[in-house]
């Protein structure tokens, strides 16, 4: 075949394919060439010297690196020569002379390639007698990973890794030949949110992550391989513990993913587990008003009794159910059945009233691997690199180093405007007329619109922004779809928000992506379950609502904070008004003598919803639990578990099946009897079975299929919204490090929680009147919030950009008042 | 025996050589009327006719050089490399300073020959009066006409770019010179891709020394013929050497190759001071293995005798060593230059040309090893494998090698004198 050539290794002919570097030719047929600077994601240097080998030529053998030659033809090449050999020792002789003798306390100790290549090709002694050189070791380099220029081999791989892949050229060699370290720029730390795969990229210890050193030696470990759910990119990870504890996550190199990369906030986002918040029992709320620990029998006996009064009083509709988004789709399931087959209600929803359309989300979309495949790349959606940032970096990837156009549309500069050929901002509101001035492709959209005839066409379709309307996202999947080779992704950031949908858990979706108002779907699901399946339910903006004016009396929440998550946090918190302490009062100002309706949470830690609950039980999570999730592509993957839940927590398949049994229906069993009806109800999840996941192609997972011949089926088009009249408009949107109670909860992430500023353009800044060094007021419907403003010009005039969730917030309306504020701001 | 092509303008008019004045009366600028009437194909034909060989170090014939860009990418490149860094070396900077026309006539012809819009000239940052004079003589060009856009109404656009380095002799290289003028570290680049394919911004560019464009004027005015008439084959034209160390005239001269050492050495140069005995010399910079009276004073200055004896005429420096110098502390000198210098990327030259420095460091202060003599020399064969001539390397680029030069040149020439600085060695052959 013409895409492959033969090339002798050491005697013996091998067919590889054409083009391939030879060191990855060889590795691929069995010969193993040693290396240092290699690194099969980015593009090869031949700066460690550790790969060369002999290429016989003209004039007779070569001594070449084999990460920087490609094969051809013929080639005749040497890896165990005499030459070769020497060539080895020599250079790990080089190495060594100025390593320092830090095994005994270095973290790589174990699993360090300058160990192993010096064991199996290095010379046996070193005959250096020099003082090694010197530095202050080691630095911080950010609040995450420390650098120790003494062990440094200065391969290039983390400012390499920093400038190609994720684009935060923030260390860079500085100095020159043996005085070469690698550093930050003056007062610039490495902020990047991809500084942990610098450490695990690192062939040597010079780069070591603050929550894992010191922690635990590799021969210590156990691993597992698994999924993380941090968003919905889903990316292969294994699960390193040691005693029963986690201690760490590596990045695991998969294809149709991550590609081996993680994001800081996945890799590190692990100490939340045995965190000092963490739930360890369940809690039930006391005669005083206050929560106090409880048996599990005592707290299931009260949220059952809870249940079945509210069920009793206002019947199964007055019950509803918000979550599941976090766990896995076996818990998904469970908890969809409790609520439709147990209580027999349909209010469930596992959006927070901030993703996208439901029926945008499931049905299939695009593969992160058609990016690489990509002429023209859409992406109007929330800024990538805070939701979801490996789904960033293969963005980034294709643009950069693909040669694909990218286009990004946003209300303001994201993470991939650098690398982006067309940048649109625009003010919130006026998405649906920008969207019909592309669709005319005339002025200053004319080029846009005329990069996006060249398919095939990859379209990343989400809301920017929690203040925009999330019809916005739905009339933009609808354009995509009609542009030339089109595949449209809508995005949302929930770790497994898709295998949620999957699972039923939206008043509109049954499990397996059935409809609710299909009376034979409804009527299969029926019979599978032995019971009636409801026909209607509300989302849940529709439950908050219902839970003000007390036509909801009872709310479960799975991994859900909607007081905190949702945007109107003013609905949010209404809905379930607890005063401090007292008997449980429902209604502002007091006065009124309803009891407040009753909250069963399972989680695991307190937060701002479930501090007003009744019932707050201790499940297992992350690393805990085994199971599926589905990420952003429909793609099923292994969850796995390592460790066991602290405490008294445990499995939520489980505690939600001594729920129904209380409430007198069987759930149908654990999470193995969950796994097999998912099997059997939803049909695009048929064959995908844990054995398949774990021995067959496991590490991929495997795509949920559309049902046969069906297109992806887009909501009917939107009722356009009219942009504020007056007033500033709303940008509401997340950044990576907020006050997400999981995030905080661990001393990682605390300094990189960053204080809110507001974002004003300075034409508006200058209008307003809003003074540098003092406060801006901004003013919602129902709140109003003071705190430090910003100039920011990449805004479209007329728009504020607040980030959501640090802990302020003024609701989200569409627009806002700004005003100069009262407050200074302290330098 | 002189003959002047480079230097007959600032001997004759030493006072005003670098001025447009001085130089349109003496024949400036006739050469690029008359390139400009010729195509661009038969002004290349003029330069690979000379058969002029790379006057910076490498000696790569520069008419074969311009034949490898490729036909139908644009934009091309030219850059002038006027780094000279190799130490020893003074001769582009006395072209830079006292005859700067003669350079930019020559690029703007060889800009017309190669189809190139904008040359850049890289100066070295420590040479700011050659640098300043040059942008004096590109200044004047413009204002004449001899550049910018319609050269002399021929339909040529042409302009130069005078950058100046900060001081590292690896920008030099001319993949360093690349990335140092894109703004980048100074580092070399893996070749392949050569220049001439990818070189600056990723196009195809001619990288050529001040010497070597210096001559092309004179190639146009007189024919590429005459200048191959010059000198003995493989070592055409006039070459500019420059002398130092310890001879009565050191300084930069102007001859045709083929004369012997005594005679640059005894004859130009006047001799060694105060009459002492000549020990030894570098014939062509500090990366050149040296040469010593027994073996060499009797050959041939050419390019090719030069490798034949397992050296270079490299840069044109020739570095004159007389019987009161410690060879171990001369070769101590060029080592930590290279150690100093090296960009930092690969192994062996980062870590071996320091610890190189080290032993030598420790020799030269009475702390030598015995073991110390084979070690030096296993470190080098660990850089240039094989101790070879021309070097093997294990290096990205020969800086690692040129390390290599000062130590086997005193392990083959003065073993005996550096086992005597070290306690307890060994002082017999092996």
């Amino acid at each position: 075949m013409s895409d492959r050539v033969t090339i002798t290794i050491d005697g013996k002919a091998v067919e590889v394919p054409a083009g391939q570097l030879l060191i990855k030719a060889a590795e691929e047929a069995g010969t193993y060439i040693p290396r240092f600077c290699w690194h099969p994601h980015m593009k090869p240097v031949g700066m460690c010297r550790m790969c060369l080998i002999e290429v016989e030529g003209p004039r007779g053998r070569l001594l070449t690196t084999s990460c920087t030659m490609p094969v051809a033809e013929g080639m005749v090449i040497h890896t165990r020569s005499d030459v070769v050999k020497k060539a080895q020792e020599g250079v790990l002789e080089f190495l060594l002379i100025n390593h320092p003798l830090d095994c005994p306390v270095c973290d790589r100790g174990g699993e360090c390639p300058l160990q192993d290549q010096t064991l199996s090709h290095g010379p046996g002694e070193s005959r250096f007698v020099e003082e090694k050189r010197h530095f202050t070791k080691p630095i911080p380099i950010n609040d995450l990973v420390f650098l120790d220029r003494e062990r440094c081999i200065l391969c290039a791989r983390c400012t390499r890794f920093s400038d190609e892949i994720s684009g935060d050229p923030l260390i860079e060699f500085i100095d020159r030949g043996n005085h070469t370290q690698v550093n930050t720029f003056p007062d610039e730390p490495f902020a990047s949110y991809f500084s942990g795969n610098t450490v695990q990229i690192c062939p040597v210890g010079a780069l070591t992550a603050r929550p894992y050193r010191f922690r635990a030696r590799p021969w210590d470990l156990e691993a597992v391989e698994s999924t993380c759910g941090g968003c919905s990119v889903g990316c292969r990870v294994s699960i390193q513990a040691s005693q029963n504890e986690v201690v760490r996550l590596l990045g695991v190199d998969v294809a149709t993913t991550n590609q081996g990369w993680l994001c800081d906030k996945g890799r590190f986002g692990f100490e939340y587990l045995r965190a000092p918040g963490r739930l360890t029992t369940p809690l039930v709320r006391g005669e005083d008003g206050e929560l106090r620990e409880a048996t599990w029998n005592e707290a299931l006996d009260r949220a059952a009794a809870g249940l079945q009064q509210v069920i009793a009083d206002k019947g199964p509709d007055g019950v509803a159910g918000i979550g599941g988004a976090r766990g896995t789709n076996e818990e998904a399931y469970a908890f969809g059945k409790f609520l439709r087959s147990v209580v027999g209600t349909g209010n469930v929803d596992a959006r927070v009233g901030d993703a996208v359309d439901a029926a945008l989300l499931v049905g299939g979309t695009g593969k992160i691997d058609d990016l690489e495949r990509a002429k023209t790349i859409l992406v109007w959606a929330p800024d990538l690199k805070e939701e979801l940032p490996v789904l960033h970096l293969r963005v980034r990837r294709a643009a950069t180093a693909l040669g694909s156009t990218l286009i990004v549309i946003h209300p303001r500069a994201t993470g991939l405007d650098p690398d982006a050929d067309h940048v649109v901002h625009y003010r919130p509101g006026e998405g649906f007329e920008l969207l019909d001035r592309l669709r005319a492709a005339t002025g200053d959209l004319a080029a846009v619109a005329g990069a996006l005839q060249s398919g095939p066409v990859v379209a990343i379709v989400g809301r920017t922004g929690l203040a925009e309307s999330a019809d916005l996202a739905t009339a933009v999947a609808a354009f995509a779809a009609s542009l030339p080779d089109a595949t449209v992704m809508p995005v949302s950031r929930r770790g497994n928000l898709y295998g949620a949908l999957d699972m039923g858990l939206a008043p509109t979706l049954l499990p397996g992506r059935a409809s609710v108002s299909d009376a034979t779907a409804r009527s299969a699901l029926a019979d599978a379950w032995g019971t009636a399946v409801p026909d209607h339910g509300r989302d849940t903006d529709g439950i908050l609502a219902g839970l003000s004016d007390g036509s909801i009396g009872a709310l479960v929440l799975v991994g859900a904070d909607p007081a905190a998550d949702h945007p109107d946090r003013d609905l949010a918190t209404r809905a379930f008004l607890r005063p401090q302490g007292g008997v449980p009062r429902r209604g502002e100002g007091g006065g009124a003598t309803e009891p407040g309706p009753f909250v069963v949470s399972f989680d695991l830690f307190l937060n701002d919803s479930n501090r007003r609950a009744d019932v707050v039980l201790a499940v297992d999570g992350f690393s805990e639990v085994e199971g599926t999730t589905t990420n952003l592509e429909g793609r099923v993957q292994k969850a796995n578990r390592i460790v066991p839940g602290p405490g008294l927590s445990r499995s939520l398949v489980e505690a939600l099946g001594d729920l129904a049994d209380r409430l007198g229906r069987s759930l149908g069993g654990g999470t193995d009897a969950m796994a097999k009806e998912i099997a059997a109800v939803a049909p695009a999840y048929a064959g995908i079975t844990w054995d398949a996941l774990d021995w067959g192609r496991g590490r991929d997972g495997m795509l949920a299929a559309l049902p046969a011949g069906a297109a992806r089926p887009l909501p009917a088009a939107p009722v356009p919204t009219t942009p504020p009249a007056d007033g500033m408009a709303l940008h509401l949107a997340r950044v990576l490090y907020d006050e997400g109670t999981m995030t905080i909860a661990g001393p990682a992430f605390a300094p990189l929680v960053k204080a809110p500023i507001l974002h004003v353009h300075p034409a508006d800044a200058a209008r307003i009147g809003l003074a540098e060094g003092a406060t801006a007021a901004v003013a919602g419907p129902a709140s109003t919030a003071d705190l430090p403003w910003i100039a920011d010009d990449s805004l479209a005039p007329g728009t504020v950009y607040l980030p959501f969730n640090l802990g302020v917030s003024v609701g989200a309306p569409s627009s806002v008042t700004v005003t100069p504020g009262t407050g200074g701001v302290s330098k | 025996m002189t003959s002047s092509i480079l230097f007959a303008r600032m001997e004759a008019h030493p006072s005003d050589s670098n001025t447009l004045s001085r130089y349109e009366a003496t024949g400036g600028y006739a050469g690029l009327r008359k390139a400009l009437t010729m195509t661009p194909a038969e002004v290349v034909a003029e330069v690979k006719a000379s058969n002029i060989r790379g006057r910076g170090g490498a000696g790569f014939p520069t008419g074969v050089k311009w034949g490898f860009l490729p036909p139908d990418i644009r934009p091309r490149y030219l850059v002038v490399n006027a780094d000279e860094s190799e130490p020893g070396t003074f001769k582009d900077r006395q072209l830079l300073e006292r005859d700067p026309h003669q350079l930019v006539e020559g690029i703007i012809i060889s800009a017309y020959a190669l189809g190139v819009n904008q040359a850049f000239v890289y100066v070295r940052g420590e040479y700011p009066r050659p640098a300043r004079r040059l942008q004096r003589a590109v200044d004047e060009a413009r204002a004449a006409g001899f550049l910018g856009v319609n050269v002399l109404g021929s339909g040529l656009d042409v302009e130069i770019t005078v950058h100046l380095g900060a001081g590292a002799y690896i920008c030099g290289e001319e993949t360093a010179l690349l990335n140092s003028l894109e703004g980048k570290r100074g580092e070399p680049r893996i070749k392949p891709p050569f220049p001439a394919i990818a070189g600056l911004y990723a196009k195809p560019t001619i990288v050529n020394n001040v010497e070597t464009l210096s001559n092309v004027p004179w190639m146009i005015v007189n024919g590429g013929a005459a200048y191959d008439a010059i000198g003995p084959e493989g070592s055409r034209g006039t070459r500019l050497f420059s002398l130092s160390g310890h001879v009565r005239r050191p300084g930069n001269y102007e001859i045709v190759m083929g004369m012997t050492w005594r005679d640059l050495i005894y004859g130009l140069g006047g001799g060694i001071r105060g009459d002492k005995a000549l020990k030894c010399w570098i014939p062509g910079g500090a990366s050149a293995t040296w040469f010593v009276p027994s073996l060499h004073l009797d050959e041939p200055v050419t390019i090719d005798d030069a490798g034949r004896l397992g050296s270079m005429l490299g840069s044109g420096a020739v570095v004159v060593m007389d019987e009161t110098t410690n060879v171990v502390a001369a070769a101590l000198s060029v080592v930590r230059f290279f150690a100093h210098e090296s960009c930092g990327q690969c192994t062996p030259c980062r870590e071996g040309a320091s610890w190189l420095e080290r032993i030598l460091d420790r020799i030269l202060r009475g702390d030598g090893r015995p073991a110390d003599m084979d070690l030096l020399l296993d470190v080098c064969d660990n850089i240039s494998p094989g101790l070879r001539w021309p070097p093997a390397m294990t290096t990205i680029c020969p800086l690692g090698p040129s390390t290599v030069s000062p130590i086997t040149s005193i392990m083959r020439h003065f073993r005996d004198e550096v086992a005597a600085m070290i306690p307890g060695a060994v002082t017999a052959d092996v």
